[in-house]
């Protein structure tokens, strides 16, 4: 450590670890994981972004937390911990949506708790905080909540334009006087299957566009 | 690197204890704001089911709205048993409607709220609550002071399907309500079915239900027959007067 210079805080490689889970390992689209939340909770795109943000808070949080506890550990029980660990940010985050963003809360009612089995949140405490420092354990987290964030926030954005005709509550459909030409919401959007369908369709414009993912024959 | 079980003990424990210092600490301090929402959350239904505070979306200040409108329409507040003889010293407004229904008749603290419109016109308002597919439905429903026509309802739901029996809370089903009757000609109490879509609803006690939303539209009407036939006698001895 002392021989070579402490690394800058946004080095290439620091930049790396956020931007690479937005698209070449994206938990949901190239891992698959985390598909659960992705179905329940993208029929509106108010929920998605808060169940986004908090994603982002409890994985930020979690890596540095692991990070930090990390050459403490027992590695018998380091899975306990682990879950502990989420559970109690889960736990906060839960309280503090209760107390300050009711209305959305009762939306996501037993989503946010489901943020505990999210398998993205685990899976990157065991594979990169337990083993890296801080800084680096927090741009992983937040890297790959944002991955998974924002396929959550598009899955949303088309699922509640076409079940339900507005973007945010907002009745863009109508406005744009499509009801008056014959134009009807589709119903099956607002079902979870069409969830899948959705990130299927992402998963497919990605693959067609990214060179890396292309499977060689 | 191998640790020694007494290291694991003292380690597991120290972050329990501290883990749960934390979360106590976190709920004891956020817990005044969550009952307000609460609070809040259960006023705005009550005056939503006579159509008040509906600019409670539009507001700055939704809270302080919701309370002046409570204060101004919502003139008393009392608790009868099944016989629809007041109790007294129970609070109205701190009765759960789900522990109440899980009590034998004879037992239930029943709360009457009622409202009173700037003409002098009464409504009165009672808290339902029963079972959909997934979870609770719950709301009130707001009678005219014939104690037998219904004058407005407010139904909400913890985790029914969306599109389907979710719907249930929006305006257009609630709506339905409006106008309908509890007791037929005879005197009898029927209360309200919500029958499937396509039978023609005949009379004062059907509503149209929801298309997918069966089980949720069958546990609305069982709730409402529920809980309101639990105030049978106090809407016949009302009705008479």
């Amino acid at each position: 450590m002392s021989k070579t210079e402490r690394e800058p805080m946004f080095s290439a490689k620091n930049i790396k670890l956020l931007s690479t889970p937005l698209n070449d390992e994206n938990p949901i689209t190239v891992q698959v994981l985390g598909i659960c939340s992705a179905l329940a909770v993208t029929v509106k795109l108010e929920p998605a972004v808060v169940l986004a943000v908090a994603v982002v808070a409890v994985m930020g949080s979690a890596n540095v937390i692991i990070s930090v506890l990390r050459k403490t550990i027992p590695n018998r029980i380091r899975i306990i911990v682990q879950l502990v660990v989420i559970a109690s940010l889960v736990i906060l985050v839960d309280q503090v949506l209760k107390a300050f963003f009711y209305d959305v809360s009762r939306q996501l009612s037993v989503f946010v708790g489901l943020i505990i089995t999210n398998c993205i949140i685990m899976g990157r405490l065991e594979a990169f905080a337990l083993g890296n420092r801080i800084w680096p354990s927090f741009l992983d987290g937040v890297g790959n909540a944002a991955g998974y964030g924002w396929i959550l926030i598009v899955v949303a954005f088309f699922r509640e334009l076409l079940g339900s005709g507005t973007v945010w509550d907002y009745p863009v459909m109508e406005k744009l006087g499509l009801f008056n030409i014959g134009y009807e919401n589709n119903g099956f959007m607002i079902l979870p299957p069409m969830a899948l369908i959705t990130v299927g369709v992402i998963i497919w414009v990605q693959r067609s566009r990214n060179r890396k993912l292309i499977e060689s024959k | 690197m191998k640790q020694s079980n007494t290291y694991i003990f003292l380690y597991s424990s120290a972050m329990v204890v501290i883990v749960a210092a934390v979360l106590s600490v976190v709920a004891t301090v956020l817990r005044p704001y969550q009952e307000l929402n609460i609070e809040i959350a259960k006023k705005l239904d009550i005056l939503r089911s006579v159509e008040k505070a509906e600019l409670a979306t539009e507001v700055r200040d939704r809270n302080a709205y919701v309370e002046e409108e409570f204060e101004k329409y919502i003139v008393d507040t009392y608790v009868i048993d099944h016989l629809g003889e007041r109790k007294e010293g129970i609070d109205a407004f701190a009765v759960n409607m789900r522990d109440e229904m899980r009590k034998p008749l004879e037992e239930r603290n029943l709360p009457v709220f009622v409202a009173r419109d700037d003409d002098g016109r009464e409504n009165y308002i009672f808290p339902v609550h029963g079972r959909g597919l997934w979870g609770p439905v719950f709301g009130y429903v707001a009678l005219e002071d014939d104690f037998n026509t219904i004058f407005g309802v407010i139904f909400d739901h913890e985790s029914e399907t969306p599109g389907l029996g979710a719907e249930i809370s929006e305006p257009f089903f609630e709506n339905r309500f409006k106008g309908k009757k509890l007791f037929d000609d005879a005197g009898e109490f029927v209360s309200v079915r919500v029958t499937k879509p396509g039978i023609v609803a005949p009379g004062d006690h059907n509503v149209d239900g929801i298309s997918g939303g069966t089980i949720t539209s069958q546990g609305v009407e069982e709730m409402l027959y529920d809980v309101l036939g639990s105030y049978r006698r106090y809407f016949e001895k009302r009705k008479n007067i």
